[in-house]
């Protein structure tokens, strides 16, 4: 009897101390959310990237998706022509961003928050809207982007894209080692060499962190190029989702999931550089 | 020191510094008078009635009147309603899932939280397209084998794919908060007899705050800029259907397929531009003040 009521009173104990507040339980509906809405919708993804429904209507396992992207030269001219704007608008607005962040950080040059501010407030304006403004302004020029889609798409990405660059370089130049650029003008370095061999090398996670946010959602966008292009340059984005108004699932997943590989593919670069920054958050 | 005892070589490396610095400001401004070229564009054609810019009619402050009485001018303000409704109430409940999962994951032993933190990494490196065509899926799979096929697609999946966007970006916002946070002050306010709760609001959250303002911020922010993630998620007519909740993004994109701008949108641009230079120049005020109390609490 006794052993009994001993037993009941400890497992009474244990069942509260499950249920008791503790503060890593807090977690639990934040890891829920996630597995939810981004795990379980990329595994469907996977899943309907390498099945296909059988006459029958049952789902089976096939590589039709697989060879129908890469047996088509078109698809295939559509990743290519992607992977290449998405390196060029990241090198252009590395080159221009580049400048313009170690400036606005230099003392020299710049004392003052507003200017780093008029650089971010366009991210706050609608991109539709801004997309939208671009290329009436360059109707308005007479740069009509159904005749020029490349040069209008590139004019509208740097546009989008720029601030996104200037703002994670900026805060990596704000922390720059300055003892270290005296030390190598000192010793006698012309200012190339003294970018060249160290303010470059000290900036590295701010340009990767700014090459990361511009590469990826170029490649994928989706309204700049139909906007600016008049539909005339497609990106990847554009054919993921072409695929899908069209219900072809199997093939918009095979390509989605190709995306997922060049995304997992530039996190194994960069991750040798950074760790899981919060280079959209800079801002506030 | 006067004029006279500076050497020519010290003359001469405070000209090149007066030359690097008008060349530094000349090409920052130009930077951005290009940048902004397209907004102010749009801005002072908001003054005029012309259905194109680049016309210019007189003077006049009809677009906003029409944009408070037009047919256009309504699509407008209940698309700018959705949008607003939706960022704040998305951003409300990110913030709150999102902070909890940070306080949460700090405190979990260091398995639990690897795994936490790389899935929070996945939805931030990966393409909008991606995501917002995943949940899609997801949700027409649910619609289609779990649901008979009434439709799912509505306020809920649109308010679901939003948070998906921005729950992450709180979690990063509030983890660096946390980790700079005297873990003592917990343990403090517990050894003063609150219970696990008061110890959290009133040590823990005060402490984190500022990770959890800039956390929502962003999440408005990143909520009114989307555009992929509101188009596929609001309705199975996905970006052409007409009977689906309409923000700002999806309302622009369908009228610039179209034609230009439409006029009205052109005075709401300019009221756009206005309320966001007022929060930037009261996030410089709010920042000026606080670097000056960091100086001062330095100093003292």
């Amino acid at each position: 009897m006794k052993s009994t009521n001993h037993k009941s009173h400890k497992a009474k104990r244990t069942l509260k101390s499950i249920f008791a507040f503790k503060r890593k339980y807090l977690s639990i509906p934040y890891f829920v959310f996630l597995v939810l809405f981004v795990l379980i919708p990329i595994v469907i993804i996977l899943v309907y990237a390498f099945t296909k429904v059988d006459d029958h209507g049952n789902l089976t396992g096939s590589w039709d998706s697989l060879v129908t992207f890469f047996s088509s030269p078109a698809k295939i001219n559509v990743l290519v022509v992607s992977l290449f704007i998405g390196l060029l608008n990241t090198i252009l607005c590395l080159v221009i961003g580049y400048p313009i962040a170690y400036l606005l950080a230099d003392k020299k040059v710049n004392k003052n928050y507003v200017l780093v501010m008029l650089f971010i407030m366009p991210m706050w304006i609608n991109f539709v809207l801004r997309t939208g403004a671009t290329r009436d302004v360059l109707n308005m020029l007479g740069l009509k982007g159904g005749e020029h889609p490349y040069v209008a798409t590139m004019i509208g990405l740097v546009y989008n894209y720029l601030p996104f660059t200037i703002l994670p370089l900026y805060t990596t130049m704000i922390k720059l080692d300055k003892a270290q650029i005296e030390a190598c003008r000192d010793l006698g370095c012309n200012p190339f060499r003294t970018l060249i061999h160290n303010i470059l090398p000290q900036s590295v996670p701010g340009i990767v962190s700014a090459a990361e946010m511009v590469f990826m959602p170029t490649m994928s966008s989706y309204v700049i190029s139909s906007t600016l292009s008049e539909g005339k340059l497609t990106l990847f984005g554009n054919s993921i989702a072409f695929a899908f108004e069209n219900n072809l699932w199997n093939d918009g997943s095979f390509m989605a999931t190709i995306m997922l590989v060049i995304i997992l593919v530039t996190m194994l670069i960069t991750n040798r550089f950074h760790k899981g920054e919060n280079s959209r958050g800079r801002a506030f | 020191m006067s004029k006279s005892t500076l050497t020519l070589n010290e003359r001469r490396l405070k000209r090149r510094n007066i030359a690097y610095k008008t060349m530094g400001q000349c090409f920052i401004w130009l930077v951005l008078i290009l940048m902004y070229i397209p907004i102010m564009v749009l801005i002072v054609y908001s003054f005029t009635k012309a259905t194109n810019i680049g016309t210019w009619t007189g003077f006049s402050f009809g677009l906003y009147s029409d944009l408070f009485t037009s047919k256009t001018g309504h699509e407008i303000m209940v698309a700018l309603g959705n949008t607003v409704l939706i960022a704040v109430i998305s951003a409300v409940l990110s913030t709150l899932l999102g902070t909890c999962g940070a306080i949460g994951a700090f405190y979990s032993k260091r398995k639990a939280k690897e795994v936490i933190e790389t899935t929070t990494q996945i939805p931030v490196v990966n393409a909008e397209i991606v995501m917002a065509l995943s949940l899609t899926v997801m949700f027409v799979f649910i619609q289609s084998y779990m649901l008979g096929g009434s439709n799912v697609f509505g306020f809920w999946t649109l308010l679901f794919g939003h948070m998906v966007l921005e729950v992450p970006f709180v979690y990063l916002s509030v983890k660096p908060k946390l980790e700079q946070m005297d873990p003592a002050l917990y343990e403090a306010a517990l050894d003063l007899g609150c219970t696990q709760g008061q110890a959290l609001r009133k040590a823990t959250l005060p402490e984190i705050f500022p990770g959890i303002l800039s956390g929502f911020m962003l999440s408005i922010t990143l909520s009114l800029d989307d555009f992929i993630v509101t188009a596929f998620t609001r309705g199975a007519g996905l970006l052409s259907g007409d009977k689906n909740i309409s923000t700002l993004s999806t309302l622009v994109q369908e009228k610039i397929k179209k034609g230009p701008i439409p006029p009205e949108m052109r005075a709401l641009t300019t009221l756009i531009f206005v309320v966001v230079l007022l929060i930037a120049i009261g996030i410089t005020i709010y920042r000026n003040r606080t670097v000056k109390k960091v100086r001062k609490g330095r100093e003292g």
